[in-house]
Order: structure tokens, then sequence, then C-alpha cells
């Protein structure tokens, strides 16, 4: 740590606020979309399956270019916003919440499949109402699934690089996070600064997902 | 006496159900009919459970569904004490937790059942503490039971709640499933597809067959009718009498039991006098004598009967329906019938060999 220097130091801010942020989002989002893709029987399911599947898929670059679109001042949400909201904080949010949606989604649809309807219906014959029944029945049932959801979310958004770079640009301070400080440190042949923030984001992985497999062995995850 | 009214017209992929049911608010109620009839769809449209575009329900005097109003209150506001098949029980809470999980989300001044009650009643008292996962499958029935129970509900609905039990976890069932309804006045809807449990608990039957009621009334009614019998098996013809112990002889090994004025001897029991004993007389242990009453006879069970009705079985043998204060059957050959000379409205004495106690009605 100590080869960090002041920009890495606002580098890793950055990161982890970005991270948080969009855990906060997608939980707050995905769990009515996964307890809905988890138990309908709408033929929409697979579309919305697999839209949230995508970035698993696609390059980032490919997202990045939409989002970058979407985000400028004549896109759909730079309309709403009356900005460009591209190459700022915000923007990254939106871009990190829908590339890492699928990390979220998926570990709660699990665990909502895995709890299925039996224990909700049981709490509602409790006098519990259906959002009552959720938090007391449901979540604690579908813990596992939400320890999931929020470390692989929080980890991937850390990780998150072609995003980053098509949407944010790398602003010091305000869009640069530690995965694009990396690729700028190579560029200008700082390797030891390079080394010191690709080991940190190494061994960071690595715990993330050991602590993900060690806690939890019900609910697969489905990492590409 | 209030009553429940339940229409429901539902067409399911693989099945319709279609019935019409209205049923007084006591006792318990048994929903029975063959696997696939449709009893536990039925129960959960009772509960509001499945979409019932067309249904109507009323309890007593509050309408909970009428669906031409686009009105259907949801479980948690419907009265309802619900068991299902498995128990159900909330896997992150011990028993205590579980129990009271319902019981602390009822209004204080509705709360008419106490958790020392049904803990007694129950007797899960030493397992309150206990986790979830180290219960066996009948102390979680068991416990899926009282946290029913402590919901104070108007109404229980009891889904098979003994299906997933081997028959001794039954027999330790069955009893506080009685006293559940004598004890706290509770009126149940209970579904089965075993007569045994049938034959043991219900007060008033309701035959399902094929999504739609094909009969309603008391387990003796449709035990000695000729147009229902055949939905309980065959063996099974007779007549179920519930009776009070009235005495016991313990220098003969007898009890001695009452109902409408008739008395009955069966072997000692153990419970005290006053006890509600239900007995199950099968139609080939009656046989019939015409003459005095006090003819003698090594028979200990002989009561005065009228004959109502005469069912031609088979070539050989005929079925006599009887009144004895509640109706009795008896088999007969058709040879005795003739030698008998017996008509409706004639005065006969029914020798009961055999009185099948309760918990002697095992498979």
């Amino acid at each position: 740590m100590g080869a960090l220097t002041e920009l890495d130091l606002s580098a890793l801010w950055v990161s982890v606020r970005l991270a948080t942020i969009t855990v906060i989002v997608l939980l707050i989002v995905g769990t009515p979309l996964a307890w809905w893709l988890a138990h309908t029987r709408s033929r929409l399911r697979p579309i919305v399956e697999a839209a949230v599947a995508l970035p698993i898929v696609l390059p980032p670059t490919v997202l990045g270019f939409y989002i970058l679109i979407a985000l400028g001042p004549y896109g759909p949400l730079g309309q709403i916003a009356h900005l460009s909201l591209a190459f700022t904080f915000t923007g990254l949010v939106i871009a990190s919440v829908f590339y890492s949606m699928p990390f979220v989604i998926q570990p709660l649809q699990s665990a909502f499949e895995a709890a299925g309807k039996a224990p909700l219906e049981a709490a509602w014959s409790l006098r519990a109402s259906k959002l009552d029944a959720f938090l007391t029945v449901i979540s604690p049932i579908a813990l596992r699934g939400y320890i999931s959801a929020i470390v692989l979310g929080f980890a991937h958004t850390m990780g998150e690089f072609g995003v980053v770079l098509m949407v944010g640009g790398s602003i010091p301070g305000e869009t640069r996070v530690l995965s694009t400080t990396i690729f700028e440190h190579v560029e200008v042949m700082e390797y030891a600064q390079a080394h010191a923030i690709s080991a940190f984001m190494l061994t960071f992985s690595f715990l993330v997902l050991l602590a993900v497999y060690i806690t939890n062995r019900r609910f697969p995850i489905h990492v590409s | 006496m209030s009553r429940l009214l339940a229409c429901f017209d539902v067409r399911f992929p693989t099945f319709h159900l279609n019935v019409d049911l209205d049923v007084p608010l006591s006792g318990i109620t048994a929903i029975f009919g063959p696997s696939g009839s449709g009893k536990t769809t039925l129960l959960r449209c009772l509960a509001g459970l499945e979409q019932a575009p067309n249904g109507f329900m009323r309890f007593g005097n509050d309408i909970w569904q009428d669906e031409k109003i686009g009105l259907s209150l949801p479980l948690y506001k419907r009265p309802i004490g619900y068991v299902f098949q498995e128990p159900r029980l909330f896997p992150h809470y011990n028993v205590r937790a579980n129990l009271l999980y319902g019981y602390k989300r009822i209004p204080v001044d509705e709360r008419r059942i106490v958790i020392e009650q049904v803990v007694d009643i129950l007797d899960i008292g030493h397992l309150l503490e206990r986790h979830i996962h180290k219960l066996s499958g009948g102390e979680q029935q068991r416990v899926a039971i009282g946290r029913a129970l402590l919901t104070s509900p108007k109404l229980l609905l009891l889904d098979e709640p003994l299906a997933s039990l081997d028959i001794q976890r039954k027999q330790e069932l069955l009893p506080f499933i009685l006293r559940l309804h004598q004890e706290l006045a509770v009126p149940v809807i209970y579904v089965s597809h075993a007569i045994t449990e049938i034959l043991q608990l219900a007060d008033r039957v309701a035959l399902l067959k094929d999504g739609r009621l094909v009969g309603v009334g008391t387990l003796n009614e449709l035990l000695t009718s000729v147009t229902y019998r055949g939905s309980f098996g065959s063996h099974r013809i007779g007549a179920v009498l519930d009776t009070q112990i009235v005495g016991h002889e313990p220098q003969y090994g007898l009890s001695q039991l009452e109902f409408s004025g008739r008395r009955l001897f069966v072997p000692l029991q153990s419970s005290a006098i006053g006890q509600a004993v239900r007995v199950h007389i099968l139609a080939n242990d009656v046989s019939l004598v015409i003459g005095k009453s006090n003819a003698p006879t090594s028979v200990l069970n002989v009561l005065e009967a009228t004959v109502q009705e005469i069912r031609e079985i088979d070539h050989s043998s005929v079925e006599v329906l009887l009144d004895i204060g509640a109706p009795l059957v008896a088999g007969i050959t058709r040879k005795s019938l003739v030698t008998l000379g017996i008509k409706p409205g004639d005065r006969v004495f029914a020798h009961i060999k055999t009185v099948a106690l309760n918990e002697e009605i095992i498979d």
C-alpha cells in the first residue's frame, strides 16, 4: 500500500463509493424484479431474464457505448436530467447498475425460487401483510442469496473497466476508479504502482469469492 | 346457527372446480374424496389463496368474497387458521417464535386463545426453545396447528395434516385435533382422503368428486345412505354413534356408554365418566332377532330398533336400515330376511356383536 499516491487513494474511494451505491440501488430495484422472475408465469420472463444477463456476455464497450449515448445531452436519460450525465459520477452509477445487474438479480432469483411461496402463504395465514411476510419470512430465508448478491454486486462493480472508461472518462476524484488507474499507471510506465493496485484487486477479489463460497453453498452463483 | 356459504366455479388447466357449499359453522366438517378430486383446491379457495373469478363466500354475516363487486379479502385479513399438508414452520425461528408469529399480529382484545392453552392441548411445552429442524414430523405438525390456533381463528382449515405422518403419529395427533374443537369451540374444515380419519373426527361430511360436491350430510347420514356409502369403501358400511361414558364396571372389565337414551357396553375405558366416545358399528356385526326383549342371550348389546328400509345388495345378502335413536345398518342374508319376514315399520332387536371404539378404527 505504501506505493499508493493520493490520486490512487481517491480512486479507491470513488470505487468503494460507486460499488456501495450501485449495490444499494440494485437491491432496491432488484428485489421486486428477482421476485417477479422467480414466481411469474408470464411469457415475458425469458425475455427479461436474457436482458438481465446481457452484461455477462456483452463486450463492456458495447454496453458503455449505448449508455454513453443514453446519458448524453440528447439521450433519453440526459433529457430527463436536462443535462449531460456522461463523465459524471451519477452517470457512472447508472452504468454500473446495468453492468452489475445480473450479479445481484441471479442470486436473489435463485434464493426466491428455493424459498418458494409456501412460507409466504403460511405467513399470510398468520395475519402478516404482504410486506410484513416478505420482510420477516422470505428475506431471512433468502439471506444467503442476499449475501451473494451484495458481495458479488460490490466486487463486480469494483472490477469494472470498459464501461467506466466509456462512460466515466477517468476524471480524478469524480469518475476515476481503481481499475482505470492501473491502466493509466501502465501507460506511463509506473509499474510499481500498477503492481500495488493490481495485487490489491487480486487479493480483494479472491477473498470476496472465497467468502461467498464458504458462507454460501446452497445457491448457485452464475459467474461467467 | 351461523353458516358458511361458498360458491366457486374455477377452471384450472387440468381440472374444473365447481362447488356450492353450505354448512353450519360448528364441529368438524370433513371434505372427503379421492386424490385429485379438488379437496385442497377447494380449501385454498376458501382461504382466498386461489384466483376465483366468479367466487362468492360468506362466513356467518361477513362477506369475504364477492367477485361481482370485486371483493376478495386477502388471506391475512380473514380470521382463518390454516394448517397445510406440510408443517411450513419458519426455519429461522424456534418453536416459541413460530407459535407467537401470528399471536403477535392480532389485536390484544381478539386473543381468545393463549399460549398456555395451546401448549397444554398439543403437549408441546418441552419443545418451546427447540429449533425447528430438531423436531420430528409429528412434533412439527403439532407446532403448526398451535401456531394457527394462536391467531384465535374463527375458522380452522386443516389440509390433510396427518398425511405426511406414519400410522403411530397419526394416532397420536388425532386426539389433539378432537380436543381442539371440543375445548376451543373453533369450527374446523378438515380435508382428507383417509376414511379412518373421517370416521374418527367428522361431524359432517362434504363428498367431493372430480371437482364437484356429490353429497353433504352428517357422517352417519352418508355412511348409512345407499347413494353415498360406496364412497367410503364396502367394508366400512355401518354406523357411527357419538356416545358418552356413563359408568364403569371394572369387576367385569366393562364400561357403559349412552346415546339417545340407549346404552352400550364396551371394554373398560380409561377415560372418565362424562367423556365423549365415538363408536363405529359395522353392518356385519349386527344381527336381528324378533321376539321378547328379555330373551336370554350372551350378546351384551341388544337394542330395540325399528326397521326403516330394506335394501337389496346382491342375490345372497340384504341390508336393513334400522332406527335406534340414530341410524344403524344390519347386514343379513336374504334367507334370514325371508325367515324373519320383516318389513319396514316392524320392531326388532339388534344384537351387536362388536362395538369398535374410536381408537380401534384404523386401516
